[in-house]
């Protein structure tokens, strides 16, 4: 099915299944129930996981084939997210023209960056691309104050001009006069679903970059841009120019970018220069190498990940340890809270960062080895059981014990 | 969620489930139909506490919090009470709200509106606020204020001082009860000129966003209005740690005013470093060379120490003020913390006894009922003397204290001297003056 063998199209049936669901798989616990603390199921954060999955797959693209570790992906980021909301302050709040030009202005500015930074190649080429993007958010956060709005961020206003919006139109980011913050809600007996327009109008996006993903990855262009990252040195004594092909990868994952920055503009129209610090580059490095850097289901677990982890430990502060272990003595319950704490709420980052630690010292594949294994443990005690984990097929090109890292 | 949604995609959407096999009774919304965003269904109601608890003007908010936590045991009728016992209006008896215990959840915003915005819209759907409170900056203030007005929440704005957040970027949904930059002009050029005299040359560090640039052209207005030039204005970036760059290129300006457009640590770190540069020390064009800080507060102060002495400056409230409410909140607040509060934890703690009490007053939590209770509301008794909140633009009108960093400080928290508390009348203003025009509150928003 389009242009997929069988396994894959079983492979991309399960993530669509998966992407449709995830109203109902992010939100396990009933709202009553003492986990409920642990539901990840309402609309801003299932849209933050499609969203930074599409930009985690893009940067695979790059990263995970070519080997090319890019630290300034964030700049693309922020370059659609600006690009979108100036279209809506310009044209219209329907999302389609703002993502369409985030994808365009992020993959000119890939372009331009990546005609300069891949003159190199490893560590230089990754500080190459940190210097373009805090130069880029530098050029945002103070001297493109016109364009940026610098420090207080880029917003809609009732005043703009929307000249293809007529009177009546909608005041939020629509798809065509449905508004993207809508949501229908589903009460089953105690459980709450919420199915939210803008979700999964991500989620249309993260399928399809998941799909373009998989063709590349299946094509004879990704063959090549794995021959650059397994040794470019007989790539180009064999008479083969690596460079357009390095490049076209920077481009295409600059593109994801603007797209994922564009729709995160949709769902939030506002765009500041924080998103494209270094930071938040680095954080999509982190993404793709827990998730499983070169796989395809890799980046978009890791993203997945990282973003539950964000915004749901971080919410666990002293209170709630406190009520939970309220059963210990007294002196006890203080020695645990004030341990956990470390690891909760503003800690949060020092969970991923062990988390991070484990998986690189432990499975150097990503949490997809892990997977892997899991998978292959059951099917050795199970005779030929079915595997279990849907992202354990996919690795069918890459050797799982090679490790991720950089050239 | 209302029945009127009960749709097409909905009934497609109940099937799917039915599909998927989850063979559970299904009660499809019209069962818990609630009449706005975030309505309190059990016995608790949830504030959304979103501070900064990192970044330059992390001091703040700490303090935010901790008049924000002081406000909700009052509300829940723990502690003393604090100003409940002061407060002119009575709705409020410290049995909770309508019958509801107050709980909150807390956010830090980074002082970066992306980051605050984030935190606000996982406070509104994962948590289910129904107030948000706080926000030290203008930027963010702004940003969340947008945010909650979409979602159909109450914004009480914390710490900002941009004339924008109630000036071009009002919103219905969001409330100020801090004074804001034109005030602070209003009330400070008058004291500037008796001090200084009317034949000044001022030089402008501005902090590069909405708050500096909003400052920077009210007090320019209102000093030039005293007969002040302005040689320059310079915008500095926000969190810039060191600004002996931009302090070099004063000297040789020709000014002999520094006015600093800054907060937080921002302030503090430029007003040291001016001071080490022993531009205070000066004499340009025959006269001693000053420093103004036009917005001021304790936490800097406290931080920038000896650098402040005799410098001038605004504030909305002080703990040394002498009335009834400020007493009794100074005192619970001392009691609990073991300091005295800031103006930044006032502005946050009466803020939040504000919405609880339009909410009694309402007799609902009903935003569009809550916004009505709100709009041109007189009181009294919160620490400001005489109140009023304008329903024109949601901007609080009342008193202005302009500062002076004292020369003998006899503790560490006796560090700044009430100069002059500036009457209302002389720092009102239209609300649609040209500092503040070109803005719409919009539309009562219940959500859904």
């Amino acid at each position: 099915m389009l242009g997929l063998n069988r396994k894959d199209t079983t492979f991309f049936l399960i993530v669509i299944a998966l992407t449709l669901f995830t109203p109902f798989l992010m939100q396990p616990f009933g709202e009553t129930s003492p986990l409920a603390q642990f539901n990840g199921g309402y609309p801003d954060l299932m849209a933050k996981v499609a969203i930074f999955g599409i930009f985690a797959i893009g940067f695979n693209i790059l990263f995970g084939l070519t080997g090319y570790l890019s630290f300034g992906h964030a700049a693309f980021l922020g370059v659609g997210s600006y690009a979108a909301v100036w279209m809506f302050k310009l044209l219209t709040l329907n999302v389609f023209p703002a993502v369409i030009l985030a994808v365009i202005m992020s993959g000119l500015l890939a372009l331009l960056i990546g005609w300069i930074s891949l003159r190199r190649s490893g560590i230089y080429f990754s500080i190459l691309t940190l210097a373009m993007a805090e130069m880029a958010y530098r050029l945002a956060y103070s001297v493109l104050t016109p364009l940026t709005n610098g420090e207080t961020g880029l917003q809609v206003r009732p005043t703009d001009p929307r000249i293809l919006d007529g009177p009546g139109a909608a005041d939020y980011p629509n798809l065509f006069g449905l508004e993207l913050s809508r949501s229908w809600r589903l009460e089953i007996g105690d459980h709450l679903f919420t199915f939210n327009v803008g979700y999964y109008f991500c989620a249309a996006f993260a399928i399809l970059a998941f799909y373009i993903s998989l063709r590349i990855f299946r094509s004879p262009f990704g063959l090549m841009l794995r021959a650059v990252k397994a040794n470019q040195q007989r790539m180009n004594y064999t008479g083969l120019n690596p460079k357009p092909y390095t490049l076209a990868a920077f481009v295409i994952s600059g593109m994801y970018a603007g797209l994922a920055g564009g729709l995160m503009a949709a769902m939030d129209p506002l765009a500041g220069a924080e998103r494209m610090q270094w930071t938040v580059g680095g954080e999509v490095v982190i993404m793709t190498i827990l998730g499983g850097a070169g796989t395809l289901m890799g980046p978009v677990l890791g993203a997945g990940t990282i973003k539950y982890l964000e915004n749901i430990f971080s919410k666990i502060n002293e209170n709630v340890l406190h009520d939970w272990f309220s059963f210990l003595p007294d002196g006890l319950e203080n020695a645990v809270v004030w341990i956990l704490s470390r690891f909760t709420g503003e800690g949060w980052a020092l969970t991923l960062g062990l988390v991070f630690m484990l998986v690189v010292a432990f499975l150097p594949g990503g949490l997809v080895e892990g997977g892997q294994r899991i998978a292959r443990l059951l099917r050795r005690r199970g005779g030929k059981g079915e595997g279990g984990a849907g992202g354990g097929e996919e690795t069918a090109h890459t050797s799982p014990s090679t490790p991720p890292a950089a050239e | 969620m209302t029945t009127s949604r009960f749709t097409r995609r909905g009934v497609l959407k109940t099937g799917a489930v039915a599909g998927a096999g989850v063979a559970l009774p299904t009660i499809f919304t019209a069962g818990s139909a609630s009449a706005f965003t975030n309505e309190p269904k059990g016995d608790t109601v949830t504030f959304g506490f979103n501070v900064p608890q990192s970044g330059p003007y992390a001091d703040e908010g700490l303090d935010e919090l901790r008049a924000q936590k002081l406000a909700v045991e009052h509300i829940n009728g723990e502690g003393d009470g604090g100003m409940l016992n002061t407060f002119s209006s009575k709705a409020l008896d410290g049995t909770g709200l309508l019958g509801k215990k107050v709980t909150y959840v807390t956010g830090d915003t980074q002082t970066k509106s992306d980051a605050a915005r984030a935190s606000a819209k996982s406070m509104i759907e994962k948590d289910g606020v129904i107030m948000i409170n706080g926000g030290s900056s203008s930027g963010v203030a702004i940003a969340v204020q947008g945010l909650c007005q979409e979602a159909g929440i109450i914004f009480m704005a914390g710490l900002t001082h941009s004339n924008d957040t109630t000036g071009k970027d009002r919103k219905k949904h969001g409330f100020r009860h801090f004074f804001n930059a034109y005030m602070s002009g209003a009330a400070l050029a008058p004291v500037l000129a008796k001090a200084y005299g009317t034949d000044r040359k001022a030089y402008h560090l501005t902090a590069d966003y909405t708050w500096g640039w909003t400052q920077e052209e009210s007090i320019k207005a209102a000093t030039e209005a005293v007969g002040w030039q302005t040689v320059k204005t310079v915008r500095t970036p926000v969190g810039a740690g060191d600004f002996s760059s931009y302090l070099t290129p004063v000297l040789n300006s020709g000014a002999d005013v520094l006015v600093l457009n800054h907060y937080g640590r921002d302030m503090i770190n430029s007003i040291t470093q001016a001071v080490q540069f022993g531009l205070r020390d000066k004499v340009v064009n025959g006269k001693q060379f000053e420093i103004v800080v036009p917005l001021y507060s304790e936490l800097m102060a406290e931080g920038a120490g000896e650098a402040i002495k005799g410098v001038y400056g605004s504030m909305n409230w002080n703990w040394q003020l002498d009335n009834p409410g400020t007493k009794a909140f100074v005192k619970s607040f001392g009691e609990k913390y073991g300091r005295p509060p800031s103006n930044s934890a006032q502005t946050c703690y009466v803020q939040t006894l504000l919405y609880a009490d339009a909410v009694a007053r309402a007799g609902s939590f009903n935003p569009c009922a809550v916004i009505e209770a709100l709009e041109d509301f007189d009181f009294d008794g919160m620490g400001n003397g005489p109140t009023f909140y304008r329903g024109a633009d949601h901007q609080c009108f009342k008193d202005v204290l302009v500062m002076k960093g004292k020369e003998n400080p006899t503790n560490q928290f006796d560090i700044l001297e009430i100069v002059e508390l500036t009457p209302r009348a002389q720092v009102e203003y239209a609300p649609d003056h040209p500092m503040f025009a070109g803005g719409t509150l919009g539309e009562c928003n219940p959500g859904d």
